[in-house]
């Protein structure tokens, strides 16, 4: 399959990666864009040679935003109808680990992407903001319920509300990355970390995602019980017994995903 | 390029930035600052250059900012000196620290203010023995800028950097070799050629390993020395990636002069 604004490597070690590749327009996030990403994250939820994604942009910019000439031509009514918002729902559906490995600039919709992901490796260049304000809008995938939800509400505040960028750094110590390494292994070492998940067993991974996501959208309660019904279905898999049984001969375990 | 502040020249894979305003020392200006910019931006896209010397005209390196620029009149409003910070020193001092190849400074003459701390934020310093250094900014009601509060830090130690930063005294050359501030005291008709002859040496030499080098001493300024020793591996496996590693080795096993491509 091509597509015309994101190039997708396939499979190694089960990991797919996928490539942001509008490099004229700053990786800008158009509709056809996210829809590919959907088109590409939909079918690697079917493919079971697929345990985890990466997804990354270029080495300067990981993504600069919406498509503002695009934004620019829908009055309330084109934008009540865009297909915008079913494709970010389609992003955030996807079952298995989303690994963003991020360089340079992730701004605005390109952000609101590195939120949608699992987990984020980040080069020590890399920048993040929302600046959405600038042009009298407001983060419309997310950033304001997602951002506030991990960074907290003074930093969340201070980015959508000046639009100011943070750093790599910072942006770690906000927990909005997980790991800043140099520029240069930040693909690499998303690959590890999305290798090393492609080798757990996929159901356990995949009811492990659900269960953590819920966290921001349901209270303890409800949460633990998720928890607990996932802790139980996945008594019934074989992955689990074998995972046990390894264990306890000092073996191994070979998961078939069952 | 031609320049009315600075002289910029580029030879045997050697980028030379002379600060050139002698009659004021080579104080900075505005326009003296956007010409500085040009430069090293200059260096930093010209794939031939794979070092950077910073030196200055005349009698001293450089006195800083240029203070006619900067006449506060009774009664005047007060200048926003962070605004001229934020746009002209602080992405100087960024651009020279992050500069993918060793930045070598010749003080060929006296130092101050902020001319001490560019000095200062260079990879190797030599300085004429005739060259002072002085954080002159305490007698005018200022704090060191452009770097020097942190520079100084992690040079000369808090002890020094207090003492040096609050009286303002002038330190020699040797005295500053000496302190572990800059790394040769030379004799002052030496200085220039010194550091150039150091730099084209530099220049022959693996340019992304020591520009690794470069990264990884800067960073273990922050980092504790578990986050160090994941970085070096992270750099490592970059420089083991690396043509001129290729070469070294090879030219070491075959025991002749290896030649390195900066890459």
């Amino acid at each position: 399959m091509t597509y015309q604004t994101i190039n997708t490597q396939s499979a190694t070690k089960g990991v797919l990666t996928i490539t942001l590749n509008r490099p004229e327009a700053f990786n800008a996030l158009n509709t056809l864009l996210l829809s590919e990403v959907a088109d590409v994250l939909e079918q690697a939820d079917k493919d079971s040679d697929i345990g985890a994604v990466v997804i990354t942009g270029g080495p300067k910019v990981f993504a600069a935003g919406a498509d503002i000439k695009e934004m620019a031509a829908l009055d309330a009514v084109g934008v009540m109808n865009d297909d915008r918002p079913k494709h970010w729902r389609r992003i955030y559906q996807f079952s298995k680990p989303l690994i963003g490995a991020v360089n340079g600039y992730a701004l605005g919709g390109g952000c609101e992407l590195v939120m949608h992901c699992d987990i984020v490796i980040a080069g020590d260049s890399a920048l993040f903001g929302q600046p959405e304000i600038n042009l009298g809008i407001i983060p419309g995938a997310g950033g304001t319920q997602r951002l506030i939800r991990t960074v907290g509400k003074p930093l969340a505040m201070k980015m959508v509300l000046s639009g100011e960028m943070i750093d790599a750094q910072t942006a770690l110590q906000a927990n909005l990355v997980a790991e800043v390494v140099i520029p240069e292994r930040t693909i690499e070492r998303a690959h590890e970390l999305a290798a090393k998940i492609a080798s757990k067993p996929p159901i356990a991974v995949r009811l492990a995602k659900e269960a953590l996501l819920k966290a921001f959208e349901t209270d303890l309660e409800s949460g633990l019980n998720l928890e607990r019904k996932a802790f139980t279905l996945l008594a019934a898999t074989e992955d689990r017994n074998e995972g046990i049984a390894a264990f306890m001969e000092k073996r191994k375990p070979e998961f078939k995903g069952r | 390029m031609s320049f009315n502040n600075i002289e910029f020249v580029i030879e045997d894979g050697v980028a030379i930035l002379t600060l050139n305003r002698p009659d004021s020392l080579n104080s900075f200006n505005a326009e003296m600052h956007s010409e500085v910019r040009e430069a090293l931006k200059e260096t930093k896209k010209n794939p031939e250059v794979r070092a950077l010397v910073i030196t200055g005209n005349g009698r001293g390196f450089c006195a800083g900012q240029d203070l006619s620029d900067r006449n506060v009149a009774p009664g005047a409003e007060a200048p926003n000196l962070g605004e001229s910070i934020e746009k002209n020193y602080n992405p100087m001092i960024r651009s020279i620290r992050a500069l993918e190849m060793p930045v070598i400074c010749a003080v060929n003459g006296v130092a101050a203010g902020a001319g001490a701390n560019i000095a200062l934020a260079c990879d190797i310093v030599f300085a004429a023995r005739s060259a002072k250094f002085i954080q002159a900014f305490c007698k005018i009601g200022l704090i060191p800028d452009s770097g020097g509060t942190w520079t100084l830090s992690h040079t000369v130690g808090q002890a020094r950097a207090m003492a040096l930063s609050m009286l303002g005294d002038r330190i020699t050359a040797e005295q500053a070799e000496q302190w572990g501030m800059i790394w040769k005291a030379v004799d002052d008709e030496a200085v220039k050629e010194t550091a150039i002859a150091t730099a084209k040496q530099l220049a022959t030499q693996p340019t992304k390993g020591l520009a690794l080098i470069k990264r990884a001493i800067q960073a273990s300024a922050t980092n504790t020395l578990d986050e160090q020793l994941d970085l070096e591996r992270d750099l490592q496996t970059i420089a083991g990636r690396t043509e001129d590693y290729r070469e070294g080795v090879a030219a070491f096993m075959e025991k002749r002069e290896p030649s390195f491509k900066g890459q």
